[in-house]
Formats: structure tokens, C-alpha cells, sequence
């Protein structure tokens, strides 16, 4: 089981597990890349997952969002459909010159409600509207998607987030090259998402940030170092351990025995 | 010499001319859309491609049939769509990237096809297939290839907003729908009949010109993806028609003039396009206030 529950912490609210994982080993050509982790993101939780550069993190988001496949243990996540699990990836695989506008990029985010063939319609238009003014981008709509900065471009895809009403949310290290401002922006809109009781995961490397604002830490260094309250989490120690353990790769790696 | 006779007394004079100009404009409106596309996926060669994995199953068609409309058409459709289906199912259950998965299938009915097709032809019918005869297009080839483009856009109309989606950010319609690889696999079914409607007038190999030279040249003039489809069909129904001109006043296989016009617009929107053509960026003009 998690070590929320091995840190004797009880949640302050009784919930459930969202996200239920198993001894869970993810990772590439057979090489472990997150090993034998355990535990759950509670119902309405607010998690970062920290570590060291390869610690895994990115790979533990691709393996909930069922990108990935484990090598062992499981990924259990029973409450929830394909369409209530948003995602937004490190470096997004799109085209920055794609002739689109930023209307069209937003109602990319309404597409687990209207599919291929639903109009958008009046009411659902003003929902995109919204979306945009709560990015801070108002009156952007008719701006082709190449015009805009980076951290313009963040916002659409957090106001595109916004708009998907998922009930968990992957985040992977969504404030990297990104100005001050616009993280604080965006940030506020990751704490109303959790006064909303959504569940949010994010991939981060910023330990204050972290500290200032994300009540759950799960520190990995391929191998879970400690989940539970970021400030049990965050310690000297533990950030000491991360360190020493995330070993370099090994080509020629024996077999991992530890379930035997 | 008139104006008119210059432009239309070739059209009214001969019916050949008519029917190739029908059928080029046909295999336009199907074409160019498609083209658009296949660009803005960066995948601008896999038109080439599928051209390339037609000729096996065309092949297969003539040597059972001879040069009959029918069974080279269904043997092109075929082999085309199965080399679609492996190149997409190899790069998503692999890691190999799809532009080498289609290299490596199209290889490979490249040389199956020209093994199938000198078995039994002669060097004409290699022709044939490989450049088309747009001037001697009869009824059923006409037909089909007004059926295609009119299949083409109905169905584009349908997949249109999973298209785009999938072109701009194929990451996210994989987590948030189930229809990403539908639609692809529907795109590019289109792609093979439309490839496979074209070889019958511009050949397997030239037929990809129809429908990516107007495509590039309409990224040049256009800047949301729905004026870009209009630019590239108005420029690709401009070609077949400057090209079959061309081919009758000066004599010219009609053919790879028609594509050589294509490539002649192409070339001026690069030069002097409204979007970053060359011409634009060369000019320093006065910035704006913001």
C-alpha cells in the first residue's frame, strides 16, 4: 500500500483512491524507469511529483494516462472514463505554424462532449470565451497560433485543460521556460481546479514552488523515495536519498527479483 | 490568332480535350483537399509513397485483365490500402516512425510491381501506368473519377474537424477520443482512391503532383486551413487547364504539362506568395504601432 498510509497520516477528508497503483513498474525496453511503486492519488488531491532529472516522473504521467504499458504491477483507475482524465505533456507534439486559430485550438477541449459531428454551439461558445478570459487572454480568439509567445501558447493549452471539466488532470512540468507571471497565473487556476475537488498530479522541479502551494509530494528517483505531506516529503534526507539513488543506466542489468 | 481561339477553340473543337478537362478538374476538387492535408500532417511525401505501392496491385490488374479500367483499379485500391494498413499498424505497435515504415513498404511493392508489370508487358504499358493518358479518357474512367472526388468530399466534410484535430495535435485526440486513428485510417483510404482515380490520366507517378504541388503553392497565399483547400483547388483547376493548353498549342504530352504548370505556380507563390513568401521577406516593410 502507499506510504500515506505507512506515514500514519489520515487525510483530513475521508476519500477515496482515484488512481490505485499496484507495485507498479513502468519504463523502456525492459530498464525500469519508475520501480515497484505503490500507493494512490486520493479523490480530490493535489499532488506534485518531484525528483531528479530520469527520476521517472514524466514516465509515471505516461503510464496513467495509458500511454505506456507496465512492465509489472498495475495501474487501476475504476471510477473513471477516457474523457475525464485530461492530460498535458512536457513538450506538446504539436506544430506552432499550423494554421489555427486560438478558438479552434479551445474547442479542441470540447471534443469528449461534442465528438466528430456536434455543433459547438451559443452555450458551449461561451464557455470557450470564458476559458480564455480566465488564461488571461481575452480577445485572442481570432490570433492564428503561430503569433503567439510561449507562455501565450501555455495558456490556450490551460484554458483547452480547463474546458475538457476532466476530474483528473495530468500535469508534466507545466511551468518550464515560463515566465513568473504566467506561472502565478497558471498556478491559481491549478488551486481552483483543487478547491473544485478535481485530482491533480503535476510533474515538478521547483522545490519552492512545491512547498508554497502543493499539499501532497510524492518524491521519486525511479524508485519512490516518500509520499505524503510535501513537508514529510521534502526533507533534507529524503532529498539526499533521491539523489544518491538515481543510479546511472545500466546496459547489462540483471533480472529484478524483489516480487520473487 | 484570337484570344479565343487561343483559350477555348481547342475545348470546342475537340471532344478529347473536353473529357480530359472534366476529368483534370474532377480529380482536382478530390485531389487538392486531400493534398492540403497530407502537408499539414507533414506528410507531404507519403503521397509519393502511396503512388509507388499502387503499381504492384495495378500490375496485378493488367496482367490478369490487360489495360482494363476495372481490374487495375481494384488491384491499385488494394495493394494500396493494404500498404497503408501495415505502415500504420507497424509505426504504432513499433516504434518505428511512420515516414520509415512507408519507406520500407513502398519499396518493396515498388519492385514487386515493376517485376509484375515486365513479366508480360511491353515498355508501353509500363508507360501507360506509370504516366497516364489523360487524353484518352473514356466514359467509366471519367465516371470513376467524378465518383472519387465527389466520395472524397463528402467524406473529408464528415472526418473534417477529427482531421484537423489530428493534424495539429495527434497527441491529444490519442488520450481524449477514440476516433484518432479512425479518422486517419479513413484519410488515408482517400488518399489511396484518389491516387488510384488520378493514375488513369496522369499515371501512378505523376498523379501525386495534382495533389501536392497546388497544396504547397496555397500555404503560400492562405493562412486558416479552409481557405487554404480553396487556394489549392482554385490554383490545382488553373494548372489542368493552362496544362492541357499548353500541351495542345505547343504539342506536348499533356501529362507532365499539366504538372509542370502546377510546378510553375507553385514556384511564383514561393517567390511571391502573400504569406512568407520569398518576395515578402526580401522587402523590409514598415512595422506596425502593435
Amino acid at each position: 500500500m502507499g506510504s500515506i498510509v505507512k506515514n500514519g497520516i489520515a487525510p483530513a477528508i475521508v476519500a477515496s483512491a482515484l488512481v490505485q497503483l499496484t507495485d507498479l513498474t513502468l519504463g523502456y525496453n525492459r530498464h525500469p524507469a519508475v520501480h515497484h511503486l505503490g500507493g494512490a492519488f486520493l479523490e480530490g488531491s493535489l499532488t506534485a511529483v518531484v525528483g531528479p532529472n530520469g527520476a521517472g516522473k514524466s514516465t509515471l504521467l505516461k503510464g496513467i494516462v495509458g500511454m505506456l504499458k507496465p512492465l509489472d504491477g498495475e495501474i487501476s483507475i475504476p471510477g473513471l472514463a477516457r474523457n475525464d482524465i485530461a492530460y498535458l505533456p512536457q513538450q506538446a507534439d504539436v506544430d506552432r505554424s499550423f494554421p489555427i486559430t486560438v478558438i479552434d485550438v479551445l474547442c479542441l477541449g470540447l471534443w469528449g462532449e461534442i465528438g466528430l459531428f456536434q455543433a459547438v454551439g451559443r452555450s458551449r461558445l461561451a464557455r470557450v470565451e470564458a476559458a480564455l478570459s480566465a488564461v488571461g487572454l481575452d480577445r485572442f480568439e481570432q490570433r492564428p497560433i503561430g503569433s503567439l509567445s510561449g507562455g501565450q501558447f501555455q495558456r490556450v493549452l490551460f484554458a483547452r485543460l480547463l474546458l475538457q471539466d476532466a476530474r483528473l488532470i495530468l500535469l508534466d512540468e507545466p511551468f518550464t521556460a515560463i515566465d513568473m507571471r504566467t506561472t502565478a497565473d497558471l498556478l491559481q487556476l491549478i488551486l481552483r481546479w483543487h478547491g473544485e475537488r478535481r485530482t491533480i498530479v503535476a510533474a515538478l522541479h521547483d522545490f519552492d514552488l512545491v512547498r508554497e502551494h502543493f499539499p501532497e509530494a510524492l518524491l521519486l528517483s525511479r524508485e519512490p523515495i516518500a509520499w505524503g505531506r510535501t513537508a514529510e516529503v521534502l526533507t533534507p534526507a529524503n532529498l539526499l536519498r533521491a539523489r544518491q539513488l538515481c543510479e546511472s543506466w545500466d546496459e547489462a542489468a540483471d533480472l529484478c527479483r524483489r516480487a520473487d | 490568332m484570337t484570344l479565343a481561339d487561343l483559350l477555348l477553340t481547342p475545348f470546342l473543337e475537340f471532344s478529347f480535350m473536353r473529357r480530359a478537362l472534366v476529368g483534370c478538374f474532377a480529380l482536382a476538387l478530390g485531389a487538392a483537399p486531400v493534398g492540403v492535408f497530407l502537408m499539414l500532417r507533414r506528410m507531404s511525401l507519403m503521397g509519393d509513397v502511396m503512388a509507388h505501392a499502387i503499381l504492384p496491385g495495378a500490375a496485378v490488374g493488367f496482367l490478369v485483365a490487360g489495360l482494363s479500367l476495372g481490374a487495375m483499379t481494384a488491384g491499385g485500391l488494394t495493394a494500396g490500402l493494404i500498404v497503408a494498413l501495415l505502415a500504420g499498424l507497424v509505426s504504432r505497435v513499433t516504434p518505428l516512425r511512420e515516414d520509415a515504415s512507408f519507406a520500407a513498404f513502398y519499396l518493396i511493392s515498388l519492385a514487386a510491381g515493376v517485376l509484375i508489370v515486365s513479366m508480360r508487358g511491353s515498355s508501353v504499358d509500363l508507360m501507360h501506368i506509370l504516366f497516364g493518358t489523360v487524353l484518352a479518357l473514356n466514359d467509366a474512367a471519367l465516371r470513376l473519377i467524378a465518383s472519387i472526388a465527389t466520395l472524397t468530399l463528402f467524406a473529408m466534410a464528415a472526418i473534417y474537424r477529427g482531421l484537423v484535430a489530428e493534424c495539429f495535435d495527434p497527441g491529444f485526440l490519442r488520450v481524449a477520443g477514440v476516433s484518432g486513428p479512425f479518422v486517419h485510417l479513413i484519410f488515408l483510404a482517400l488518399v489511396v482512391l484518389n491516387l488510384v482515380g488520378g493514375f488513369h490520366a496522369l499515371g501512378t507517378l505523376m498523379v501525386v503532383g495534382i495533389m501536392m504541388l497546388p497544396a504547397v503553392a496555397a500555404r503560400f497565399w492562405a493562412s486558416q486551413i479552409w481557405s487554404m483547400i480553396l487556394a489549392a483547388l482554385l490554383i490545382a483547376v488553373v494548372a489542368s487547364y493552362a496544362g492541357l493548353l499548353l500541351s495542345y498549342h505547343a504539342n506536348l504530352p499533356s501529362g507532365p504539362a499539366i504538372i509542370l504548370m502546377a510546378g510553375g505556380l507553385c514556384g511564383i507563390s514561393i517567390l511571391a506568395g502573400g504569406r512568407d513568401g520569398v518576395l515578402v521577406r526580401l522587402f523590409r516593410r514598415r512595422h506596425l504601432k502593435a
